[in-house]
């Protein structure tokens, strides 16, 4: 059960952290002109097309005692990140990235620079246009970037395999804990808790699936 | 002229076909290395090539179990083996223990772990990896050492898990664990010490890692598997396997 908790709290801690780093990096991908924004967009991609255990094999380089996110966590007097909860967090930000970022950026995109510019005429403050403005336009660019990386975060494996450590109540998720259970020929636990995830990612998908056929619907 | 030389190639290349075969090996991660030093000479020896997947050997039996195309299993252990035998998995009579296992206490530096294991009940470090003792036989040896050794208790809350012995290496080569228990073979070649510090676990304080080896349905009646067992019973492949810090049967 717990490893079941624990997932549930990683995937949501994710997805939050991610609504508020990954808005304002959607919003500038969106909208700039800078020679950079090929090279940022290509950045925040990546872990859409590289292997998990690639990225994983190189966070528990980067972050461990040796490396310069170690160096700084060891300074801050927190030691190494590998094998804690946070440590999971991080790498969890860095590998559902792309889920929450480029749905979000393509709302932002099919806005276009209007609704904006029309909220600054009627001279509404940054805040407000993004509250009252921005945020209902691109609610659903919002909702599905919501749900695809807490779904996808749920479905991690390669990352936190690696650098989890696989304790029970601190590293353990769900997809570890399956793995296991199949590596020690306890199929009826794995039955169990993959049957869980199928059920869960078929409900998840199907509900945003219906939401957004609905919108679209509402919207012609 | 032409036509007698492509002759003689299509002849040569069915020759050289009929003799020389592929080998599919599943290998237990402790054991790849070896392996794959003993399948070098192989090939050269018999003209055969073994094709080497590696892992964890609980992942390879619900494999094999669905079907996986491999001729030959290298067990981590004794018990898989012995299990698919029992389900008429593997070829009766071809099991045999290729290796024995040692456990070693490891660290990537210098200076860290001392030459009786002391470190375990004095030293101060945060992380000690062990492999999944559910799932790796090294794993296992690791929990029942440090229970004998009565310091088990004491050092749970500091354990972190690898999924397999190569991932457990892993975590300590990368220095996010101080030390931890891995098979001597991983860390040592031709009989010397690659680097960092380690202790030799003594082999009273753990139940033996006997390492097996069987023939799948799958391999069965292939010439070039039957080499490959024949070959790793040979003095060459023995020396190499020596070589790794492993131990040989009687």
């Amino acid at each position: 059960m717990s490893a079941i908790k624990l997932t549930l709290e990683l995937a949501s801690l994710t997805t939050i952290l991610l609504l508020l780093i990954g808005t304002p990096i959607a919003w500038w991908l969106a909208r700039t002109r800078s020679p950079f924004k090929g090279l940022i967009g290509a950045v925040v991609a990546l872990p859409l097309v590289l292997p998990p255990t690639v990225l994983g094999f190189y966070m528990l380089v980067v972050m461990g005692p040796q490396g310069p996110i170690g160096y700084l966590t060891q300074m801050l007097g927190i030691g190494i990140l590998p094998f804690t909860f946070p440590g999971l967090l991080v790498a969890s930000v860095i590998y559902t990235m792309p889920f929450v970022v480029q749905p979000v950026q393509n709302a932002f995109e099919a806005m276009g620079e209007r609704p904006v510019e029309a909220a600054a005429t009627l001279r509404a403050g940054p805040w407000d246009t993004f509250f009252s403005v921005i945020l209902p336009l691109a609610k659903p660019g919002f909702l599905t970037a919501a749900v695809l990386g807490f779904a996808h975060t749920v479905g991690e494996f390669g990352i936190v395999l690696m650098i989890g450590g696989n304790i029970p109540d601190k590293t353990r998720v769900v997809s570890v804990q399956i793995y296991d259970h199949v590596e020690a020929m306890e199929y009826t636990q794995a039955h169990w808790l993959s049957g869980g995830m199928v059920f869960f990612a078929f409900l998840v998908l199907f509900a945003l699936y219906t939401f957004n056929n609905s919108a679209k619907g509402r919207g012609r | 002229m032409i036509r007698s030389l492509l002759l003689l190639l299509v002849l040569l290349s069915t020759s050289s076909m009929a003799i020389s075969e592929e080998v599919q090996v599943a290998v237990a991660a402790n054991f790849a290395v070896p392996l794959q030093k003993i399948a070098a000479d192989f090939e050269k020896d018999t003209g055969h090539k073994a094709i080497i997947s590696s892992g964890a050997t609980g992942k390879f039996y619900a494999q094999i179990k669905s079907g996986a195309p491999f001729d030959v299993l290298l067990s981590a252990d004794d018990t898989t083996t012995a299990k698919l035998e029992g389900e008429s998995m593997t070829v009766a009579g071809s099991r045999f223990v290729y290796a024995i296992g040692k456990l070693a206490l490891w660290s990537a530096k210098p200076g860290v772990v001392d030459d009786d294991g002391r470190i375990l009940s004095t030293g101060r470090f945060s992380h000690l990896a062990v492999a999944n003792p559910k799932t790796a036989p090294y794993g296992a040896a690791a929990i029942e050492t440090m229970k004998n050794l009565g310091v088990l208790e004491k050092l749970s809350p500091r354990l972190v898990q690898g999924e397999n012995i190569a991932q457990t290496q892993q975590f300590i080569s990368t220095g996010n664990a101080e030390l931890g228990f891995v098979a001597l073979s991983q860390i040592q070649d031709n009989g010397k010490l690659a680097n960092g510090s380690v202790w030799i676990v003594p082999a009273g304080l753990y139940s033996p890692i006997r390492q097996e080896a069987a023939v799948l349905a799958k391999g069965k009646g292939k010439a070039a598997v039957s080499a490959l067992m024949d070959y790793l019973k040979s003095d060459k492949a023995k020396a190499v396997i020596k070589g790794f810090g492993y131990d040989l049967q009687g």
